[in-house]
């Protein structure tokens, strides 16, 4: 009855999402005020209805009912009870359900974030998301349907995929999808201006938070699943370039480039155009992800979803989608010419070489990423692309990138020149300089060339970013929370460079075979390996061994690392020990026993590794306090004057 | 495993198999007479992937062939073959498949020309608008405006409309 119920709930949310669509996009075009009026109403009820159906899908996995085929292919009655609700999404068609959700949910947001702006403009906006909503849902009921039923029943579940039977599992896909699916409100809004032909700095101010906390959202899902992948997945790295990371990053590539875009339309009135193609394609890169992952074109570590059929629906939204917005956009474009402008050294320049690094750096990921695919479909032979070829030629747009970062946060609008600062900025590379290379010659010893460097970079950026709230403070000027913001951000991302370039070039790894009792070095540790025995868990057995680390004879700690069987499914898997040692992370992952007492080890000693995340949470951190700004919230008298011009011009 | 009900795709008895591969790792120390030759190793073996395995390096790879071509690796460097001839040697058996590098060839040329072509392509276009716009603020008298985008100097709320 219940997942009946869900599957009802799921065609009227269907209904109600072709409504929002309809009437949100046709309405304001006739100028029918009545059209337009329905839709808030629908993107209330398909909230409602979409809730429904993804409650009754969790009530499924609660109540074990084994007869759902998605609840008997991905839980079991062994699971915990968090586990069996996270199970919701461990696989395609509920991952779907959670992507329609949370579609739903940024919908309702961007109702009441819109209910103080221009009538019709907010329809549109709603319209663009209904047709999304559509499109997804429509998927989900014609190829991916959760609430389908076995007949009969099965005695017991599948289980979850072991692999995924971890806390980071619980957080990390709906932080991550929440941060893909925001993008589509970038892209309503872009969608919105080009229906409406009109694109003023009022629209980029309007757009501005959406991008932001989307951008925010998708920031911490990729550390999250980054962080998830280094302690799970057992072999230690932080980013694999892998098909399913990259499918993420490129949309934060983008995203990051229309942030700052953005911020150029809204103060200066310029790159319009350009920014509405960043917004489409933020959103178009989502849907390329979800298409690359869900199609299984790709088949990669991650992809514990694959269904190849699903792929041309998926594939036939996208053109839809993509194409609807480009045509429209070759058609409004010309339009939007403005005729500000700015000199070379000006920060709208600066902002412009962000955005061109940035692209170019999406467009490296993007041709890696389908080069297998390109190479095999032209018949020019297999290719495999890993990161020897991504971590060089993502260097040549990010190095760039990052030397100006400091210099562009100072540069002024307009006329350009860094307004006194270029002193200071030239005394704070002078002291970055001599961080980084203390820190890559003196703590740590055989670094290359690019290591220092880097780390100047790095050290150089936090500097920078801190040198006008500094002096704001002390001229007793506010600092208002965009700038704030965007200092914190920044700082983010100097501290995730420095500490990258320490885990790159500074990590000690190492395989190792040890007889119980028996110890060895690594990294600057000592590592005794006490023993060995066997682990029992609600719906896994397998092994653990006591590791005893000490440096330079003090104790630093006992750890467990594990191998786990799984069961239900015959699936084993590593579960490394990790600790933080003064900033270094220490891992240990447990092998195989090689037979008379020995095993094999997985030794690595990482500096600094933690503060990658940290870097990226600061990052995002930032994004999100800048989106409190006052002018976001004071400018609805403004935005009510416009209104009544609006809806006057309108009326004509 | 208990048994599966027949609707259960077959496909999926294959990926569960597929998946089951990469998790458990390959932890397989092997001890090089030099550091220098250590170090080669490791190289090779990050870069090569394995045949079996979904984008998994040798480094990493848990199965059987993936142990044989270590070996193999560890006898050429210590019989003394170049970094070049190994990956030959591999390549002849496997194709271009087996490098995670793609080598700079004819077929590949796009791949490797890709991010110099668009660093290109925005480098001419940057040229272009900040000239057209370099013009543009001459020709502006605007200077009201310019005091009040210097107070706003991260985009602040002052700057109000």
């Amino acid at each position: 009855m219940i997942p009946e119920l869900g599957q009802f709930a799921l065609i009227l949310a269907l209904l109600l999402a072709a409504l929002q669509a309809v009437f949100g996009i046709v309405g304001p075009a006739l100028g029918r005020e009545r059209w337009t009026a329905v839709v808030t109403p629908a993107v209330a009820g398909q909230f409602v209805m979409v809730a429904t159906a993804m409650g009754c899908l969790i009530a499924s996995f609660v109540a074990n009912d084994f007869s759902v085929a998605y609840v008997a292919e991905n839980s079991n009655s062994a699971l915990p009870l968090f586990y069996r609700v996270a199970a919701l999404w461990g696989a395609h068609s509920g991952s779907l359900i959670l992507w329609i959700f949370l579609l739903s949910c940024w919908t309702v947001a961007a109702a009441f974030g819109t209910a103080r702006l221009p009538r019709n403009f907010a329809a549109r906006v709603l319209g663009v998301l209904g047709t999304i909503s559509f499109g997804f849902i429509l998927y989900t009921l014609l190829t991916s349907n959760p609430f389908v039923r076995l007949s009969p029943p099965w005695a017991d579940g599948q289980g979850l995929n072991p692999i995924l039977q971890d806390p980071g599992l619980a957080a990390h896909p709906p932080v991550l999808y929440t941060g893909y699916v925001g993008l589509a409100v970038a892209y309503a809004f872009a969608g919105a201006a080009l229906l409406e032909g009109r694109l003023d700095r009022e629209w980029a101010r309007w757009t501005r938070p959406w991008a932001t906390s989307a951008w925010a959202f998708l920031t911490c899902g990729i550390a999250l699943g980054s962080w998830w992948a280094y302690y799970t997945l057992g072999w230690g790295g932080f980013w694999f370039w892998d098909p399913v990371e990259n499918a993420s990053f490129m949309p934060w590539l983008m995203g990051t480039a229309l942030i700052h875009s953005l911020a150029v339309t809204e103060k200066r009135g310029l790159f319009k155009s350009w920014t509405l193609l960043l917004a489409v394609l933020g959103f178009s890169l989502s849907l390329v992800g979800t298409f690359l992952v869900r199609s299984g074109v790709l088949i990669s570590v991650h992809s514990f979803a694959v269904s190849p059929g699903r792929g041309e629906f998926i594939l036939t939204f996208l053109v839809i989608m993509i194409g609807a917005a480009l045509a429209l956009y070759a058609w409004r474009a010309p339009q939007m010419q403005s005729e500000a402008g700015f000199e070379l050294t000006a920060r709208e320049s600066f902002l412009l070489f962000n955005n061109i690094l940035l692209v170019t750096a999406c467009g490296t990921v993007f041709a890696g990423e389908m080069a297998p695919i390109i190479s095999n479909a032209l018949g020019l032979g297999k290719l495999s692309v890993g990161p020897p070829y991504f971590n060089p030629t993502f260097l040549v747009s990010m190095l760039p990138l990052l030397v100006l970062v400091p210099m562009g946060m100072h540069a002024r609008w307009k006329r350009g020149g860094l307004g006194g600062r270029g002193r200071t900025l030239l005394v704070a590379l002078g002291a970055a300089a001599l961080i980084g290379c203390a820190v890559a010659f003196g703590v740590f010893t055989g670094a290359g060339i690019l290591s220092p460097v880097s780390m100047t970079l790095g050290v150089w950026i936090i500097i920078a970013s801190l040198i006008d709230p500094i002096d704001r403070l002390r001229r007793r000027i506010a600092i208002p929370r965009a700038v704030l913001g965007m200092t914190i951000a920044h700082i983010g991302l100097g501290v995730f460079v420095f500490s990258m370039t320490a885990v790159q070039a500074f990590t000690a790894e190492r395989d190792v075979a040890l007889a119980i009792g028996s110890s060895v070095r690594d990294g600057g540790y000592t590592f005794r390996f006490q023993g060995v025995g066997p682990i029992q868990g609600p719906d896994y057995g397998g092994s653990g061994a006591t590791m005893v680390v000490t440096r330079h004879g003090k104790p630093v700690a006992v750890m467990h690392p594990a191998k786990r069987d799984y069961w239900v499914q015959h699936i084993a898997t590593t579960h490394s020990a990790i600790t933080i040692n003064g900033g270094s992370n220490i891992l240990v992952a447990l092998g195989q026993n090689l037979g008379d007492g020995r095993w094999s080890f997985r030794l690595q000693v990482r500096p600094l590794v933690l503060y990658i995340w940290i870097g990226a949470l600061i990052m995002a951190g930032g994004g999100l306090l800048a989106i409190t700004d006052r002018r976001y919230r004071v400018a609805d008298s403004a935005t009510k004057e416009a209104a009544a011009i609006l809806a006057g011009g309108d009326a004509r | 495993m208990r048994r599966l009900s027949p609707r259960l795709p077959g496909a999926l008895l294959v990926l569960l198999a597929l998946l089951a591969a990469p998790f458990a790792h390959a932890i397989a120390p092997t001890r090089m007479p030099t550091p220098e030759l250590q170090a080669r190793y490791e190289r090779l073996i990050h870069n090569f992937r394995c045949m079996q395995c979904q984008d998994e390096s040798l480094a990493n790879s848990p199965v059987s062939l993936a142990a044989d071509m270590r070996r193999q690796i560890r006898q050429m460097l210590l019989a003394g073959d170049t970094d070049q001839q190994i990956r030959n040697f591999f390549v002849s058996r496997y194709g271009y498949f087996i490098l995670f590098k793609p080598p700079f060839a004819w077929r590949t040329a796009w791949l490797w020309l890709t991010p110099g072509v668009l660093l290109l392509v925005g480098a001419l276009s940057a040229a272009w608008v900040i000239r057209r716009r370099a013009t543009l603020v001459t020709r502006e008298s605007g200077d009201e405006e310019d005091e009040s985008l210097d107070d706003g100097l991260a985009g602040t709320g002052k700057h109000s409309r």
